[in-house]
């Protein structure tokens, strides 16, 4: 297991190129290399697997973010960045649960990155909202939305999924549902 | 016109779906009417919201793909050290223990401090060094009374498992070493260690009781040639008031080879015992026992064996060539007569001779 993921580790440059491209391959390899990293921090400090998934896969939205905002620079090797983010969010989570003791059990360096956390929890926050004004708007609403806004189906297809008579019916309902989506995003708090 | 309606510009505006025309007339109204301007920004910002929603569910979903590939119970057990229970309650609470600990170390001081222990201690002190002193005391007494004893660390106390020290000096260049019987005396293994401290197992060869003399082979296999030996064994008598020196492993705190100089005061030792030299103003200590006696010239004259009363004695080289001879194992070692250091300052001559002398560990059962 070591092995293969020694083998599949890419470079820093080819990682942020993949990043970049959107590749998926990339991706997998990305995350199988410093999956075991991560592992490691949390279950040394109070966690569990399934806690160290969460905190991998928020660390590696945080590198995408960043990658494609054009703010990376390869200051620092990857590595250190993906712990570094890890090791802040984990951190967070410990004062959240009352379990922080204090200091922390580390296996590598580390960095500041406080600022980049700032702007994911904006984007976590909007993320939230939008979970939470989609899951109030129910159907037929949420899968039109879905489908229009964010699959771009287009409104034939919704037609037919819905079984709407006329594509000027579906199209109005389309826009009342937004609507109603709107106004429940800016009322969560 | 409707808000719906006013949405379904906005949005083929916001796609492209428009013709030049149309496009135009509504640019103008979306500079003329705020209102209108600021629709149109709010719903490309929330369809942008909804697209990057969108584009991070499915991101999280590819990345629980991956996830699932990967065995995390086998790379879990790979740093799950299963910690003992006591390191795990340290790892999860020591900052508690610590503050607990801390407050209880300070409840004591205090409350000995109260209590005036700390005076009391003072007078605890002195007490301790009184008694050392009369340890010391009596420790000079027993060695008064046991002063005719051989020089070597016998039932000294050696500081760490080996029952005795002495010292042993190379015959030959191929780790036959010479040192005193009662050195190596009941030894179950002999190591020889030398001035940089790498050691060897060597094996007793062949002992003479009566001289006091003992041959050992190193028979280590890290072991090494010497090289030529630089002093050589002197066949003849030396004469009265000889300058002599030696250099042997006498420190008790230190394996570190000393250096000590005297001279010839007497041809015989004690009750004219004619196997030994009596040496004058020569310091020798426990642990000298078996080092090699030189003269000026870099002549082995003798084997530094015992002391007497303030007196040294050592065994005559001419001997320990006997001793060589008579044993048919070791006869085929041809000891050589002359001092290849004959001309050197007596720093050069220490420095040449101390990598041929050795430190002798001697284990017993």
């Amino acid at each position: 297991m070591n092995k293969n993921t020694n083998i599949l580790a890419p470079t820093d440059n080819e990682a942020i190129l993949g990043i970049l491209n959107n590749s998926e391959s990339m991706l997998k390899r990305i995350y199988i290399a410093y999956f075991p990293m991560v592992l490691q921090l949390i279950i040394s400090n109070n966690g569990n697997e399934d806690e160290a998934k969460d905190i991998y896969q928020e660390a590696i939205i945080v590198l995408y973010n960043k990658v494609k905002s054009g703010n990376f620079e390869l200051s620092s090797k990857l590595k250190t960045y993906i712990y570094s983010i890890c090791r802040r969010l984990w951190l967070k989570r410990l004062n959240q649960m009352s379990k922080y003791g204090g200091d922390i059990h580390d296996f590598q360096e580390y960095l500041p990155v406080d600022e980049d956390l700032v702007s994911h929890e904006e984007r976590d926050i909007q993320f939230d909202k939008m979970e939470g004004a989609l899951r109030e708007l129910g159907e037929p609403c949420k899968t039109i939305i879905e489908d229009f806004y964010i699959k771009n189906r287009s409104m034939q297809e919704i037609c037919e999924k819905f079984g709407y008579t006329n594509a000027d019916n579906a199209k109005t309902q389309k826009y009342k549902c937004l609507q109603r989506l709107k106004k429940l995003f800016f009322q969560q708090k | 016109m409707s808000d719906i309606e006013l949405l379904s510009v906005i949005e083929r505006y916001l796609n492209g779906e428009m013709n030049a025309d149309e496009r135009a007339r509504f640019e103008m109204l979306r500079h003329d009417n705020p209102a209108v301007d600021s629709r149109v920004i709010e719903h490309q910002q929330f369809t942008e919201r909804l697209k990057q929603y969108g584009e991070r569910v499915e991101f999280e979903g590819m990345l629980n793909a991956i996830h699932n590939e990967i065995d995390v119970q086998a790379l879990k057990d790979e740093f799950v050290h299963h910690p003992s229970l006591i390191v795990r309650i340290w790892r999860n609470h020591h900052s508690k223990i610590s503050l607990a600990a801390s407050v209880a170390i300070f409840a004591v001081l205090s409350a000995l401090f109260v209590t005036g222990y700390f005076k009391s201690l003072k007078q605890d002190d002195a007490y301790i060094n009184l008694k050392k002193d009369v340890e010391r005391i009596k420790q000079t007494n027993k060695s008064f009374a046991t002063s005719i004893s051989h020089i070597n660390n016998h039932n000294q106390g050696a500081p760490s498992n080996y029952a005795g020290v002495g010292t042993g000096f190379a015959l030959s260049p191929d780790g036959y070493i010479a040192t005193n019987f009662h050195v190596v005396q009941g030894a179950d293994s002999v190591y020889v260690q030398n001035a940089n401290g790498e050691g060897y197992h060597a094996k007793i060869v062949s002992v003479d009781p009566a001289s006091d003399l003992a041959v050992l082979k190193i028979t280590d296999g890290s072991f090494k040639s010497l090289g030529t030996l630089p002093y050589g064994f002197k066949k003849g008598k030396s004469s009265l008031g000889e300058d002599l020196f030696t250099i042997g492993y006498s420190k008790n705190d230190a394996d570190e080879p000393v250096y000590n100089k005297g001279y010839l005061s007497s041809a015989n030792g004690l009750k004219g015992d004619t196997l030994k030299y009596q040496l004058a103003s020569m310091d020798v200590n426990f642990g000298n026992s078996g080092g090699p006696l030189l003269d000026s010239k870099g002549n082995v004259v003798g084997v530094i064996s015992n002391k007497i009363e303030g007196a040294s004695y050592a065994v005559k080289s001419k001997y320990l060539l006997k001793a060589v001879q008579s044993d048919s194992l070791i006869n085929k070692l041809s000891l050589n007569t002359k001092s290849r250091i004959a001309n050197l300052s007596r720093t050069q001559q220490i420095d040449k001779v101390q990598n041929y002398i050795f430190m002798v560990k001697v284990y017993n059962r």
